[in-house]
């Protein structure tokens, strides 16, 4: 039989810096370009059109661009979509948004009928159009707005409802650092961003949320269970029970997005980037960020018995001095009652 | 309730039956435009009853608002309500399967056509608001009497003649044969148009128009049209429009000498009668002419008005108005007409005849409506789309079986077989409530199969560890279920949550992932907690006094 990670000890506490340093080296650089740059929001958010084409064989960006400029639209993003003859043109609403409604359905027309004169009508077949008017981008950035921040309200409430407020206030945090990491990661792909995006970036949130969960309830279980140990290696335990179940669980979902990234299409492409970066940040969080800040959260407001001040007295890794912990077994043990 | 086998596996065979009951693939009616006839027909289909969206089916997706642009809408609310009305009789006589229409908040429509594959055609017909009027065209020349007052107002607001053809003549006649022959045809007709050289000075206005064959239509060279819009839409030059005369352009442009000119006729501005008094209108060809007709019905009121206006009108002509511009030339009134009149169309093609028709009898939109945001998905794409989901859901789902066959061994195995029940069950939780089932969707489908099997391993790995305890297999099995619950709640909460926040905000495709997700989530409970556990007790009361567990 397959035991992952098995009974494992590892001190992951002790890389905590490490691992702060890791998460800024990626956050501060992304969020400073995403803050300078803003990210490439998809024509829905911005209003404008988009109309993906298939072309019999591949004829290049150059001569679709040639084709627009023929017909005076220059505003055009023009990009190979997935296929060296599927191309995807799309042109933005100015950000001022100062466009009546109806233009990027004309726009829509006017793209079409310069491709038909320029790569003759029978050349290419429009495989999907989209025309939005600035008033629909700017509702939508405002729902995609209101779902983020209700998200986090309702998980709030939850969690309250769920665990004592330090508890909480940890995973929330953890939670936001995964928000930061995953627009990092958007940003260094520059990858669109959609509704669908928003949705994995929610669903994410989830997740994330989730595996935080997971770990916290075994703390708190563990909490109750050993009595002497400090804040610190409480913490490390249950990450190390609970590390099988994350490699498993994130093993799984990880073959599902990763199958989704590679065979699912363009469409879903950076959904599927995103949801899988999200496990990533999720598991990295739950156990380097929500952990160790539950600690500073008990050490800075300690809890009832106090025992989060404790959480620093020890440097490392300690053995557990309960007397009943679940000690490894010894080889053969009751891994014997397994069969194999 | 379920603390025997017996009683867990019938539940499990009721929910299996019913979900297989509810993929069974149904007849489904469904309309569609016969190409012979023109006629819409019903025919059966037979397919699985999952609605898929416009996004893996192909098809338009529109949204609509009261176009406000062009004048205030008293009560866009209400206007947008009758407009649903009105654009579902005409998208029912379009012929797709179970088109949407939809009011959304208090001034948005909503769209959706699946499978329909001229956007263009579509949105035509919908966006056309279809305000019929028929109305008497300028007989007396009321308008180019006026147009000497015209060019002088002009020319002292300083405007020149544009073009070089205003030379010198106002009104030129430039189809004078074909208009004495149309007077030498009606006899009966109004005053004759007066002689061009009565007119003045070459103006501004006056030198863009040429009278056309009938009188009150002028045709302007395409190249000027906007000159003359441009100049018609001047304050002072529609102060001296003469009372009760409006000018309506044509919607087709004819060429003639290899120059395209667009028609601009001066009728009344009081209709005869409106399209608000039709009832049907139905396109036919003419079998002796092989022209195409359409032939319209009034109400009983509209056919007594109609019957006193064409009565006083006989030998005028009369354009016909929809949404401000005159279709096709104007046809003559023949004769009195009652109830029943038709349209003749000359060698159009039959289809413009039937969108006419169309047009006319689905009735009129009480106010114009623009597309604030247009989808079009060709079909080839949603197959695509649906192809590759698949694929990727299958190599996902065989990754996830892999890992945890080879994880878990039976155990795994148990887990794997419910989770075909996980996937079975999803999908007739989505077509049992009727909800959609989107690309994004699909994805959701596929992620939740790795997301199902969490509580899984949460009950598996708890498992082994009780058993690592030195408990007994049975006592263990209790013992994980029962610890492994409150994290799988837990976690299944906090997915769900931010689900159903995603439904509440999303649109259609992101709706799509959130329901799969919610009932995925659903789904993955029973599978992985009920379903599971059963099987369990089926495995231990098969082998009581088994010692290991292969987990």
């Amino acid at each position: 039989m397959i035991r992952l990670f098995a009974n494992a000890n590892y001190d992951f506490i002790k890389w905590r810096r490490w691992a702060y340093g890791l998460t800024a080296a990626i956050i501060i650089p992304g969020f400073s370009l995403f803050l300078v740059r803003g990210l490439n929001y998809s024509i829905e958010f911005t209003g404008g059109t988009l109309i993906q084409v298939r072309t019999p064989t591949p004829v290049g960006t150059d001569r679709i661009r040639g084709a627009l400029d023929a017909a005076g639209i220059h505003d055009a993003e023009i990009q190979e979509f997935g296929a060296p003859n599927e191309y995807v043109v799309r042109t933005r609403l100015g950000a001022t948004g100062t466009r009546a409604e109806g233009t990027s359905e004309a726009t829509a027309a006017a793209v079409d009928s310069a491709l038909a004169h320029g790569l003759g009508a029978g050349q290419y077949s429009v495989g999907r159009t989209e025309a939005v008017g600035p008033k629909v981008g700017r509702e939508l950035q405002g729902k995609a707005f209101l779902a983020i921040f209700f998200s986090f309200i309702v998980t709030l409430i939850y969690l309250a409802f769920r665990f004592e407020w330090r508890f909480g206030l940890a995973a929330v945090l953890a939670t936001f650092h995964d928000i930061l990491t995953t627009i990092a990661f958007i940003r260094y792909l520059d990858l669109e961003v959609s509704l669908v995006v928003v949705g994995a970036v929610l669903t994410m949130v989830g997740y994330s949320l989730n595996d935080t969960i997971i770990i916290f309830d075994r703390v708190r279980e563990n909490l109750r269970k050993f009595r002497r140990q400090n804040l610190y290696e409480i913490l490390n335990l249950s990450i190390n029970e609970t590390l099988p179940r994350s490699v498993l669980t994130h093993g799984t979902t990880m073959a599902t997005t990763l199958a989704l990234v590679l065979l699912a299409g363009e469409v879903l492409r950076p959904f599927a980037l995103v949801m899988t970066f999200a496990i990533f940040t999720g598991t990295f969080s739950s156990i380097y960020i929500a952990a160790p800040l539950l600690m500073y959260v008990e050490k800075r407001w300690p809890g009832q018995d106090a025992r989060g001040a404790r959480a620093f007295r020890s440097g490392s890794a300690v053995p557990l001095e309960s007397s009943q912990p679940p000690s490894p077994p010894a080889p053969g043990g009751s891994r014997s009652k397994a069969a194999v | 309730m379920f603390y025997t086998v017996r009683s867990r596996l019938i539940t499990i065979g009721i929910l299996l039956v019913l979900s297989v009951w509810a993929l069974i693939p149904t007849n489904t009616t469904q309309r569609v435009r016969d190409a012979a006839t023109g006629r819409m027909k019903d025919t059966t289909v037979r397919r699985v009853p999952i609605n898929l969206g416009l996004d893996l089916q192909g098809g338009i997706h529109l949204a609509l608002e009261v176009d406000q642009s062009k004048g205030p809408v008293p009560d866009p609310a209400d206007a947008i309500r009758r407009a649903e009305r009105v654009v579902r009789t005409r998208i029912d006589e379009f012929g797709v399967t179970e088109p949407v229409v939809q009011v959304v908040g208090n001034n948005r429509l909503i769209v959706e056509l699946a499978g329909e594959k001229d956007p263009a055609r579509a949105k035509g017909v919908i966006q056309r608001t279809a305000f019929l009027e028929f109305r008497i065209t300028d007989m007396k020349n009321l308008f180019r009497d006026a147009l000497p007052e015209i060019d002088k107002a002009l020319r002292q607001a300083g405007v020149k003649p544009a073009g070089e053809g205003a030379a010198a003549t106002s009104v030129t006649q430039l189809f004078g044969a074909d208009t004495a022959k149309g007077k030498a045809k009606h006899p009966k007709g109004k005053p004759a148009p007066k002689d061009s050289s009565d007119a003045n000075a070459p103006g501004p206005l006056s030198s863009l128009l040429f009278q056309g064959q009938l009188p009150g239509e002028y045709l302007v060279p395409e190249e000027q049209v906007p000159v003359a819009e441009s100049l018609l839409a001047r304050p002072d030059v529609r102060r001296l429009i003469p009372r009760g005369i409006e000018l309506k352009w044509g919607n087709e442009v004819s060429s003639r000498a290899a120059r395209s000119y667009r028609a601009l006729y001066a009728a009344e501005d009081r209709p005869i009668i409106t399209g608000e008094e039709l009832q049907d209108a139905r396109a036919t060809r003419d079998p002796l002419t092989n022209q195409s007709v359409v032939n319209f019905t009034l109400s009983r009121r509209g056919g007594r008005i109609f019957e006193r206006e064409t009565g006083r009108h006989v030998q005028d002509y009369m354009a016909i108005i929809l949404d401000g511009r005159v279709q096709g030339q104007p046809p003559i009134i023949k004769g009195q007409i009652g109830q029943h009149g038709q349209i003749e169309l000359g060698a159009k093609p039959l289809q413009e005849a039937q969108d006419l028709a169309l047009v006319l009898k689905a009735g009129a939109l009480p106010a114009p409506l623009t597309i604030i945001e247009e989808r079009t998905i060709g079909p080839s794409l949603g197959q695509d789309s649906i192809n590759d989901g698949i694929r990727a859901g299958i190599v996902g789902v065989a990754l996830v079986v892999l890992i945890m066959v080879v994880y878990y061994r039976w155990s795994g195995a148990l887990a794997v077989s419910a989770l075909t029940l996980y996937v079975l069950f999803t999908l007739a939780g989505l077509a049992a409530f009727g909800f959609t089932l989107t690309l994004p969707g699909l994805a959701g489908l596929v992620l939740s199969v790795g997301i199902a099997v969490d509580a899984n391993v949460l009950i598996f790995e708890r498992i082994r560890e009780e058993l690592q305890h030195g408990k007994l297999v049975r006592t263990a099995v209790d013992e994980g279920f029962t610890h492994a619950m409150s994290a799988i709640i837990d976690s299944n909460v906090s997915t769900a949550l931010t689900a159903f926040i995603l439904y509440l905000v999303g649109t259609g495709p992101v709706q799509g992932f959130a329901i799969t997700l919610i009932i995925g989530i659903a789904a993955s409970m029973v599978t992985a907690i009920f379903v599971v556990r059963t099987f369990y007790m089926i495995w231990l009361q098969r082998r009581p006094d088994m010692a290991t567990l292969s987990v």
